[in-house]
């Protein structure tokens, strides 16, 4: 019962928050200067040409009633066709979703690896050294926004020392006949590894420049709730027990200092998300941010829109995994 | 041949401030030996240093720490960890606090078991829920599965009572066992450990710093002051004539059952003075070498 209260509860605010981000889209960027039919037609196109076109994407209606006309659309699943590339919006930003996706989970499992790997061995050699060191390079790694990570990594993986490709998906050359958007997946379930070769060369550098950053704030809280469990009575019995520091750290310290670095996650994984728009384009890798950034230059409102909405249904879907698995961890939460 | 024997243990702090200043006492398998003192006096010390588990600011710097005839101090680090674990155990002060919160109540009484000494989960388990009996635990499957926020304090006590003994250790140290309980749990919490420690003929040594606890549980005790010895004899004559001053000060301190509200004094000045200028002397004769 419980259980269902919550779903509804979820669910309403879900649509709630959709619907506030489609009207704050709707709105902007028709408020912003800039018009998309004047970029659509060649200079010297006559008024009459321009009223035509106007009516035909239903842009000489007020703003109210082509917000009524779009939204009783895109609640049919109808988010209308691309200005620009006359491809039904829909279409467009299915094909692009996933690699995305693929971009920003990965980018999320190398943050996680790299910064939970960190502040445990920080923490198993706290006062030392090493965790000297952890702490220097967690510094500098904070230092940098996630682009210019990306030009280092250009600079270094790229230029000095060609380990990766600068800039794709997948190579072309491969001639690989996918039947899903998700490539990455889609390799690893056919086991074509010269397949997952080539998109990792591909997908790595732009990753981790995403990681870089969220690898040290991770770190970084993380390393401090373990620190703080390290005081706990519970460890000090553990330790009389005859165990090891390093599986006290493991077993005994890790579940109960994870929960504050786990609602990090969730929000600074909304931040990463919203960073592979510019990442994708350092990189031409072509998913959903790289388009986004075509459709706001070209001012093609209909796709800017559809962009938008899928990115804060995606927002809306992290918090709610953050949530359960937050639930699942903390056995006072779930008891209660 | 007693269990467990410290001689003329020695713990600083990095910057030379002695906690424990050659503290030497043994007990024997099957007695209770109570460690008394104020705080601060180094009780817990004693009990961290036996344990392994001294804070990293201290640091063991003289004496021998013999378990069951071994000196620890000549173990390699795992080996000594590993023999701690496997002969020593702690019932820790605060039961609130001792038991992880995120792990089930049952595998924090087997781990031991299973992890340390090799045995069978089965096995362990069988074990743990006997013990669980054995502590007065109604339905014990269903506390194996709990986790620690679902009891009481109290309860929660005699989980760690069942946790120490599970391992059938030799020695158990239990660091003021009860402070953190209800008065009424107290009693109960009290009787519990000297029956479980009765019937398993385990050593014990019980820091606590109430009197009263002492003559009902102990054999014999060693009084600490400012991490020094101040006198070491048995109860009966601790109670009916103390040597030292401060001792003597200490029971005069303490309120009568008969009287709980009366005579509650302080230890006098003069005494205080008086035993502080005993360890003052002791340093000295530290330092002028008369004493290694
Ligand atoms: N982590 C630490 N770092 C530095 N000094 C410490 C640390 N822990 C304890 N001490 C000092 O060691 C001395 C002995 O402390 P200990 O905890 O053994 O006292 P105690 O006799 O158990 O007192 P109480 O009755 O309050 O528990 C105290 O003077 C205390 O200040
Ligand atoms: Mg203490």
């Amino acid at each position: 019962m419980q259980i269902v209260r919550a779903l509804l509860t979820r669910l309403i605010t879900t649509f709630i928050t959709l619907f506030g981000a489609a009207i704050i889209v709707f709105v902007v960027i028709r408020v912003v200067p800039g018009n998309p039919i004047a970029m659509m037609l060649p200079p010297g196109a006559s008024e009459a040409d321009i009223d035509r076109l106007k009516a035909l994407y239903g842009l000489d209606k007020g703003i109210f009633e082509q917000f009524v006309i779009w939204i009783s659309n895109v609640v049919q699943g109808d988010f209308g066709t691309s200005i620009t590339l006359r491809q039904p919006v829909y279409d467009l930003v299915i094909g692009r979703l996933p690699a995305t996706l693929e971009l920003s989970v990965m980018a999320l499992l190398i943050a996680v690896f790299i910064g939970g790997a960190a502040a445990l061995t920080a923490t198993l050699y706290r006062g030392s050294k090493v965790e000297g060191g952890i702490d220097v390079a967690g510094g500098i790694a904070l230092s940098l926004p996630d682009f210019l990570w990306g030009l280092a990594l250009i600079l270094l993986f790229g230029v000095l020392w060609p380990l990766f490709h600068i800039s794709g998906r997948i190579s072309p050359s491969l001639g690989f006949e996918f039947t899903s958007h998700f490539y990455l997946f889609e390799a690893l379930a056919r086991f074509r590894f010269d397949v997952v070769l080539d998109l990792m060369g591909h997908m790595l550098m732009p990753a981790l420049a995403l990681a870089i950053p969220l690898a040290a704030i991770i770190l970084q809280l993380l390393k401090q709730s373990l620190k703080e469990c390290m005081h706990d009575d519970y460890i000090t019995l553990a330790r009389t027990k005859g165990y090891a520091e390093s599986s006290i750290i493991l077993r005994d310290a890790l579940p109960n200092a994870i929960l504050p670095t786990l609602t990090l996650i969730g929000v600074q994984f909304t931040f990463l998300i919203g960073g592979t728009v510019i990442i994708e384009r350092l990189f031409s890798y072509e998913g959903l941010g790289n388009m986004a950034i075509d459709a706001v230059i070209n001012r093609d409102l209909p796709l800017i829109q559809g962009i938008v909405l899928v990115f804060a249904l995606l927002f809306t879907m992290v918090n709610l995994v953050v949530d359960m698995a937050y639930a699942a961890l903390n056995p006072r939460l779930r008891h209660a | 041949m007693s269990f467990l024997s410290i001689q003329d243990l020695t713990v600083q702090l990095k910057n030379g401030m002695p906690l424990l200043r050659q503290v030497s006492l043994d007990v024997a398998p099957g007695e209770v030996r109570a460690l008394v003192g104020e705080s601060g006096a180094g009780k817990s010390m004693i009990g961290k240093a036996v344990l392994g588990i001294l804070p990293k600011a201290a640091r063991l710097t003289g004496g021998k720490i013999l378990l069951d005839g071994e000196d620890l101090q000549t173990l390699p680090q795992k080996a000594r960890r590993q023999r701690i674990g496997a002969r020593a155990a702690l019932i820790p002060q605060d039961p609130l606090t001792a038991l992880n919160p995120s792990r089930r109540v049952g595998p924090q009484i087997t781990d031991r078991l299973v992890d340390i000494l090799g045995w069978k989960r089965p096995d362990a388990e069988k074990r743990a829920l006997e013990l669980l009996e054995e502590v007065h635990i109604q339905s014990p499957d269903r506390v194996m599965k709990a986790y620690p926020h679902e009891l009481s304090g109290g309860m929660r006590q005699r989980i760690l009572i069942a946790s120490a003994f599970a391992a059938e250790p030799k020695l158990i140290i239990a660091d003021e066992p009860t402070t953190a309980l209800d008065v009424t749990v107290q009693k109960q919490i009290l009787k519990l450990i000297r029956e479980m420690q009765q019937r398993h003929g385990t050593a014990l040594l019980f820091v606590t710093h109430d009197l009263g606890v002492v003559s009902k549980i102990a054999q014999s005790l060693s009084v600490l002051y400012a991490g020094k010895v101040i006198e070491e004899t048995t109860v009966e004559n601790f109670f009916a004539s103390p040597s030292h001053a401060y001792s003597r000060a200490l029971l005069a301190a303490t309120p009568k059952y008969t009287d709980p509200e009366g005579s509650l004094t302080q230890v006098p000045e003069s005494v205080i003075a008086a035993v502080e200028a005993e360890v003052a002397a002791f340093d000295d004769q530290v330092k002028a070498g008369s004493r290694p």
